[in-house]
């Protein structure tokens, strides 16, 4: 869906394009000279689009000058970088030691059931992605999830159907 | 330009002010002025505490009584189980669990009136019909607070507060009247060891990379807190960034290099832009830049953001991702004090070996080396967590025994449970029993004991966790974060992997022990990077203590613990079941079947063991057996 609203045609999603471009070409501009510029680059690129599309990695490879291959080496090596689109909603379990221990995993496959996804995957609607990630350091609140920028912290697997009706 | 005069005056301005946040035994009656101190750490923003802040200004505001209170937004108290939490002063009272509703009447009772809000006291406050300070409760009074300093007492956003708190002091001192080798020396004499994990002597980091004799010299701060648990690296950036920068400015003197980086990890928002926001204030005071204080002194920093890889941790693989290849690490030698960032020679801290640095440099290295063991020296910053009532950051003396930290400051294990286990150093340490609760924590003891100190996760158990299951937990996470460079960590945590799958799912033989524990010794001896060599630790360390539980699994298929999947199996007590039909509508195999008001059952072959029905009976009648 980024995809096409990124190289798609109609105003708007034109306008859009050009916006993000704009400030991928800003960011490439102000970390060109830096050494080790690839990463804060490739930051920039997850930010504006919430993934690393391919189109855009060719636009860095030619302005870093770096081949596509060492750039993929970088982005499929670090968790942070995702090279597939994701829902709009991101929930992202916690699966650090507080939190498993406190019931993480219940709550993680609850999510699962509740959602029909997967682990790693979105729903059919796009509307939201299930993820587990590492330490959220929120570990006073555990088990702890984040969905966008919200925290929901303190949960038992019973919250999880309130939780998705919010969204 | 800020002279060293120019931050004495700041001080002598703002000094009032922080005088006016600790306790000072003051009557009620006699108070003039009150600070509210409102958590600004990542923990207590989760739980809004941003609201609380802007709600307690509207009222101030309302009330028209700014000249009787002072809200400030600080870094992490430390007792993020309670939060969101307020502090007043100079009472110290302590209000916990504070909602955005309390706020008018918090405001009106004691910020007016002086008469403190009982509803949201902290109940451990609560002493003969008395409220007694925060630092007179069990969770704070054994703690000693020198990385953690100013966290809970400045707002870290204010560069003025951390001056007016002997902020930058150490600094001036170090450029105007100490020499490279001064500092070196007394770091070194302080004993102060890495607090990463690594616990290598930090002076003589320091020296090996003074000693190098080149034009170009980096310092780094390692951010990058990949620990599951741990989180006091990032409490610190949030609640006294300064005190991270002044540090490194202080390492580049001594070791004469001019360029910083802080690699911190991209997962935390606050502590990224709390320390963007103090670099620039300190770059605005020319505390960095090319004439630090007017001296000529030439020192800066820059951020990289990490990127998610638990293995940037270990330091050559932070440079090589700092150099924007993937992190992968390299062997030592050469050490990157002597090799390190683009080939010039580097040192790289932690944030809370850092934060220590600036008090070692006021109070010197003997003050500094008494406290603490022999060998380990100062405080260590602990996250509590797991099965302990009170979770959060707690800053202890070197030489404190488990049992306090656990028991007393934790205050033990909710709900009435046993204690079981206790994990230090994450997924490199390993998992320690009851009868190691009086060993003392420093770096040479939880070694000998088979665990680590770590960066100072401390995980708590209690009988419903499974060992096995926490052992196949912690390889699952190292297993995943092996870089794959080298192969005893790239196949030899996979096959361990597969060997503790094969006993969590009751399939495992006795022999598959002795395998898992040669295996174990052969990882630790063969891989490239910490990383690998101290993998097989929370495998070694159950099996040594927890063997009974890997037998029962092997040889009666059953978790103890009741945790492991394919060992347990949920049943419906027909005595309890009141036939609500709840379990039956929730299960999503549809396993459970029956008649409204009468017994309901669960159909063994069908039921894919998801616990769904075993969370929503409201009559506990869902057993795991």
């Amino acid at each position: 869906m980024e995809e096409q609203l990124a190289f798609g045609c109609g105003h708007t999603a034109e306008a859009e394009i050009d916006e993000k471009l704009e400030k991928i070409e800003a960011a490439i501009e102000q970390f060109r000279t830096i050494k080790g510029a690839l990463i804060p680059v490739l930051h920039e690129v997850q930010d504006v689009y919430g993934y690393l599309p391919e189109k855009i990695l060719q636009i860095v490879s030619r302005a870093l000058n770096l081949p596509m291959s060492e750039i993929y080496g970088v982005a499929s090596f670090y968790h942070f970088f995702s090279l597939t689109p994701k829902g709009d909603n991101i929930i992202r379990v916690c699966m650090g030691t507080a939190c498993y221990i406190k019931g993480a995993q219940a709550l993680l496959d609850r999510f699962s059931t509740e959602l029909k996804v997967p682990v790693q995957g979105t729903t059919e609607d796009n509307k939201f992605t299930l993820e587990a990630t590492r330490c959220l350091g929120a570990c006073g609140l555990a088990p702890v999830l984040t969905i966008g920028e919200k925290v929901h912290g303190r949960l038992v697997p019973n919250n999880v159907p309130k939780i998705l009706k919010e969204y | 330009m800020k002279l060293l005069t120019d931050l004495d005056a700041i001080r002598t301005l703002s000094k009032g002010l922080l005088d006016n946040r600790r306790i000072t035994g003051q009557t009620p009656e006699s108070i003039q002025f009150r600070s509210v101190m409102v958590c600004g750490g990542t923990g207590c923003t989760s739980s809004d505490s941003n609201a609380i802040v802007d709600a307690l200004n509207k009222e101030i505001a309302n009330l028209s009584i700014q000249n009787k209170a002072e809200v400030v937004r600080t870094g992490c108290f430390g007792l993020c189980e309670l939060g969101p939490v307020v502090i007043v002063y100079p009472e110290g009272i302590f209000y916990s669990r504070v909602e955005v509703k309390d706020i008018p009447e918090i405001v009106e009772q004691h910020l007016l009136y002086g008469t403190p809000f009982e509803k949201r006291i902290y109940e451990q406050t609560r002493k003969d019909g008395e409220i007694l300070n925060f630092e007179e409760t069990d969770f704070y009074k054994k703690q000693v607070r020198i990385a953690l300093r100013n966290c809970g007492t400045i707002d870290p956003e204010v560069i003025d507060e951390y001056i007016a708190s002997d902020g930058y002091t150490a600094l001036g001192k170090v450029i105007m009247t100490m020499t490279p080798e001064q500092v070196v020396d007394t770091v070194k004499r302080s004993g102060l060891r890495g607090r990463g994990g690594g616990g290598f002597n930090t002076g003589l980091k320091w020296e090996f990379a003074a000693r190098q004799e080149k034009q170009q010299k980096y310092v780094i701060c390692n951010a990058d807190e990949g620990d599951p648990g741990a989180f006091m690296d990032r409490s610190i950036l949030e609640g006294n960034p300064h005190a991270v920068i002044e540090a490194m400015a202080i390492a580049g003197y001594a070791i004469g290099a001019n360029q910083g980086f802080v690699y911190v990890r991209a997962e935390y928002p606050i502590a990224v832009q709390r320390l963007m926001k103090a670099l620039d204030q300190a770059r605005k005071y020319e505390l960095l830049g090319d004439n630090v204080m007017g001296t000529g002194f030439k020192f800066d920093i820059d951020v990289r953001l990490g990127a998610g890889a638990f293995v940037c941790g270990e330091e050559t693989a932070l440079i090589h991702s700092i150099e924007g290849f993937r992190g992968m690490p390299t062997p030592k030698p050469p050490f990157p004090a002597v090799q390190g960032l683009w080939n010039e020679p580097t040192i790289i801290n932690n944030v809370e070996t850092l934060a220590n640095i600036p008090q070692i440099v006021l109070n010197g290295a003997e003050w500094y080396a008494s406290i603490g063991t022999e060998k380990s020296k100062g405080t260590k910053v602990f996250a509590l967590g797991g099965k302990v009532v009170n979770t959060g950051l707690v800053e202890v003396p070197m030489g404190i025994t488990l049992r306090e930290v656990i028991f007393e400051i934790g205050g033990g294990i909710p709900n009435g449970k046993k204690f079981k286990a206790v994990q230090t150093g994450g997924p490199s340490g390993g998992c320690l029993t009851e009868e190691h609760l009086d060993c003392t924590i420093d770096f040479d003891t939880l070694t000998s004991l088979g665990s680590m100190m770590g960066s100072g996760g401390m995980i708590i158990m209690d009988e419903d966790t499974c060992m096995v299951d926490v052992a196949r937990f912690y390889l699952d996470f190292t297993r995943d974060e092996s870089c794959g460079k080298c192969t005893p960590c790239r196949i030899g945590t996979k096959r361990l992997l597969e060997l503790l799958d094969k006993i969590t799912e009751g399939k495992g033989t006795l022999e598959d022990l002795d395998k898992m524990e040669s295996l174990s010794l052969q990882i630790k001896n063969s891989s490239l990077c910490a990383l690998g060599q101290t993998a097989p630790n929370p495998v070694l360390s159950t099996i040594k203590y927890f063997r009974d539980e890997y037998v029962a699994h092997i040889t009666e298929q059953q978790c103890p613990a009741g945790v492991c999947k394919s060992l347990i199996s949920y049943e419906i007590d027909a005595q309890l079941c009141k036939g609500c039909s709840l379990c039956a509508r929730k299960c999503p195999s549809d396993a459970i079947s029956g008649k409204p008001k009468e017994p309901y059952v669960i159909e063994k072959a069908s039921c894919i063991k998801c616990g769904v029905c075993f969370d929503v009976c409201k009559f506990k009648a869902v057993m795991i057996v």
